[in-house]
């Protein structure tokens, strides 16, 4: 396991160096002058200026120099200077704006793939009746949704005709003005709460899933559930520093319902046809009739025998999946102007900020590689089948 | 019971139309081919009637071919005149005036201009009060006999558009595809048959295609290029080909393999582009026809948020449609403005589903495992 984790480390990192050199390029190297054009080549600004502003983006050596020094600095965590915010680093936007990307991607993959994986499960149990066409059709059609057109005429109908949600951005200046706190400080410790209550929600649930007895199961999964959600409620309402940011953390997530449901919306239709499909084929196993002649109850069958088993590609799809959520949170974070790395990186390329879309684009890359990574190590972990061996 | 009918290796003596092509001695090989193929189309097509689902993508494709004709015809006949409905440089000159109502003037503090007023050309009278209701000839306008969708802010008509940005679509979509197919069963078929480092060469570079986020990419490529359609197509379909539709088709190119008539092509002396080009490629063409459908798909999405976001700029594109919506600001207008935002918004789910659903229907005649039994 080790062994394997190490190759696969090792791996990873190579890919990265790939990446990053093909991205440098394609970005420094192609446009040939077009960084020096924008920022040195209008001809109003006098040639010692220009040598001056050369000189101090660093355009001014050798395209390979230029391209060792950004590597070097890259690995000791200097991407460059923003150029059209210019004393900025570009480190420091990224910074502040990853966490807000994760958040948005994390809640959202969380949410789409439980709410597919429970509607396929139900799909597949109840196969046949009129519903399941209707959720089939329903399902495809949000599916093949063209992200900001629907995105669009979600906050049309949420936020123009019914005035529930707001219609973009990641705050509401307004109530902000006053604030004793920095937006970022607020939203780090709403993703650290959250983080926390979501991983005791899933021990919670795991501890249920590990347990013999159904009534076990139930006080368990139930009743973790319920203390899970009291001790993040009693954070925010009884603590002295949830109280004070509540407001403002509550602003935040007011800001991210919209994203969010656009995001499960479109995607949940193809884990729900996914797990369908997978569920059915689960079915027709011998050891799910060896669980029907035992008289297990029903319950236990679908979601203990099959659903477990039918889970296996539902979780390999996650792996071809990294890759598409980005994407679709890079557009969901442009249609709802939700200051991310989506945001940043069409934003850069818009205005030519090089650096800034080289560091956004490397960021969206370490961020696939990331999720490829883990994907790959939680399969091993759920299929006892394919599980790594030494030898692996 | 019947799968990968197109093998040409397997004749299958039992069925009539074949064993009597065979058994008519002195035929040309070509003719049972062709046989086996229209049979294998008969079969296939019966199978893909039984899903309604595939069917129904069918329709909608042979609805939007339609639509992509539409624009011939129309300038053709004359029921069209380019000066009015071409996509991009017609202007409607006359178009239907609204009833609108003073709310304020709007004056400039430095110039004492009426902003509102030089907006629109001076075509409001002077002597308007606050509350009066007038009427102007605007653009965007409304349907009516001449514009069935209405005219965008820039007075050209929505349904010219439409058509032609549904040709758009399915030129990008189809080289695409094309260009995917060719390069996906090259290299899963190269890489299969060799194995060893040419296989773990480019089963790398697959890995590293389909773990970039594909639109981000186009973006970033975007920033470097100003491409046009067929460049964007032929970057996604390297990109699809290279990555996720490469590896699917080695793998069944890997099952292929593995069956007898590989190694009685090797015995025989085939060599080995003999047998990649006329053994292996056939059999794995089923499964790459499928992932030319969702490569489909995947563009049409692609080109389309790309011209929304104003980095791809071509001609007429339904996503472009909507980026004059959204930058003039009327894409929040539903109610008032639909015409602007609906129509193409629906056409790219309607055109880019339609060819997911016929991947899907296509399912079942490549998977047999899927057949309802």
């Amino acid at each position: 396991m080790i062994r394997y984790l190490t190759r696969r480390l090792v791996q990873m990192v190579l890919l990265f160096l790939v990446f990053l050199t093909v991205t440098w390029f394609l970005l420094y190297i192609l446009p040939g002058d077009s960084v020096a054009l924008k920022y040195a080549g209008n001809p109003n600004i006098p040639p010692e200026a220009r040598e001056v502003a050369l000189e101090r983006l660093g355009l001014d050596k050798p395209v390979l120099i230029q391209f060792r020094d950004y590597m070097f600095n890259f690995f000791q965590g200097d991407l460059g200077v923003s150029f059209n915010q210019y004393p900025r680093p570009v480190v420091d936007i990224i910074g502040e704006r990853l966490p807000r990307t994760l958040v948005l991607f994390l809640t959202a993959l969380v949410t789409y793939y439980w709410a597919g994986f429970v509607a396929g499960k139900f799909l597949a149990w109840r196969r046949g009746n009129r519903g399941e066409m209707a959720v089939t059709i329903g399902g495809v059609g949000l599916y093949s949704m063209f992200l900001p057109f629907f995105a669009f005429m979600l906050i049309w109908f949420f936020s123009v005709q019914l005035g529930w949600l707001p219609i973009s951005k990641f705050l509401d200046p307004e109530q902000w003005r006053d604030a004793p706190f920095a937006a970022n400080e607020v939203f780090m410790r709403l993703f650290w709460v959250t983080l926390l209550t979501a991983i005791a929600m899933f021990m919670a649930s795991l501890a249920a899933h590990r347990t013999r007895g159904r009534m076990l199961e139930r006080i368990l999964r139930w009743g973790g559930g319920a203390l899970v959600i009291a001790a993040f409620l009693f954070y925010w309402f009884g603590t002295e520093a949830g109280q004070g940011m509540r407001i403002y953390a509550g602003d935040i997530a007011f800001h991210m319902i919209l994203p969010v449901l656009t995001l499960t919306l479109i995607n949940f239709a193809g884990v729900m046809l996914l797990t369908r499909s997978s569920m059915l084929e689960t079915l027709r196993e011998d050891f799910i009739l060896t669980a029907r002649a035992k008289g297990l109850p029903e319950g236990m069958i679908r979601d203990r025998h099959a659903a477990r088993t039918a889970l296996l590609p539902v979780a390999t799809s996650l792996v071809l999946a990294v890759a598409t959520v980005i994407d679709g949170g890079v557009i969901t974070e442009a249609v709802f102007s939700w200051p991310g790395m989506g945001e940043i990186l069409i934003s850069s390329v818009l205005s030519e900020d090089i650096p800034l879309a080289v560091g956004a684009f490397a960021f969206i890359g370490v961020l696939a590689l990331i999720g490829h990574f883990v994907v790959d190590v939680l399969y091993g972990l759920l299929d006892p089948r394919i599980r790594v061996t030494e030898h692996g | 019971m019947v799968e990968m009918t197109n093998l040409p290796e397997d004749p299958r003596p039992e069925d009539s139309p074949v064993s009597a092509a065979i058994g008519g001695g002195g035929e040309s090989w070509w003719k049972i081919r062709l046989a086996l193929m229209r049979r294998s189309f008969r079969d296939n097509w019966k199978i893909f009637r039984r899903n309604k689902v595939g069917v129904f993508g069918l329709v909608i494709i042979a609805f939007w071919g339609i639509m992509a004709v539409m624009p011939t015809v129309f300038f053709a006949t004359g029921f069209w005149t380019p000066a009015v409905y071409d996509p991009v440089t017609g202007l409607e000159l006359d178009p239907p005036t609204r009833t609108m109502t003073m709310v304020e003037r709007i004056t400039d503090p430095n110039t004492e201009i009426d902003r509102r007023a030089v907006l629109l050309d001076g075509r409001i009278p002077d002597t308007l009060q606050i509350g009066d209701t007038f009427e102007l000839p605007l653009q965007p306008a409304p349907p009516d006999g001449r514009h069935w969708l209405g005219t965008d802010p820039l007075g050209r008509d929505i349904l010219s558009q439409l058509m032609h940005g549904a040709r758009a679509s399915f030129f990008l979509g189809i080289v695409a595809a094309v260009v995917t197919v060719v390069i996906g069963t090259t290299i899963g078929s190269v890489a299969a048959y060799f194995g060893g480092m040419v296989d773990s060469f480019l089963m790398r570079l697959a890995d590293l295609l389909i773990m970039i986020p594909g639109v981000a990419l186009l973006i970033v490529i975007g920033a470097v290029f100003t491409y046009q359609l067929w460049h964007l197509a032929v970057v996604i379909g390297v990109l699809s080909g290279f990555g996720g539709t490469a590896i699917v088709l080695k793998s069944q190119a890997l099952a292929v393999k593995v069956k007898p008539f590989i190694d009685a092509a090797r015995v025989a002396g085939g060599s080995a582009r003999h047998i990649i080009f006329y053994h292996l490629i056939p059999n794995v063409m089923p499964l790459s026809v499928l992932y030319m459908m969702f490569t489909v798909t995947g563009a049409i999405q692609s080109e389309a948020v790309l011209s929304f976001l104003g980095i791809f700029n071509t001609d007429t594109s339904w996503g472009l449609m909507m980026n004059l919506a959204r930058t003039q600001g009327y894409l929040l207008q539903v109610a008032d403005f639909w015409w602007l935002t609906v129509p193409a918004g629906l056409a790219v789910t309607l055109l880019s589903g339609a060819f997911f659903l016929v991947g899907r229907g296509m399912d079942e005649i490549v998977n047999p495992r899927l057949r309802r039994r």
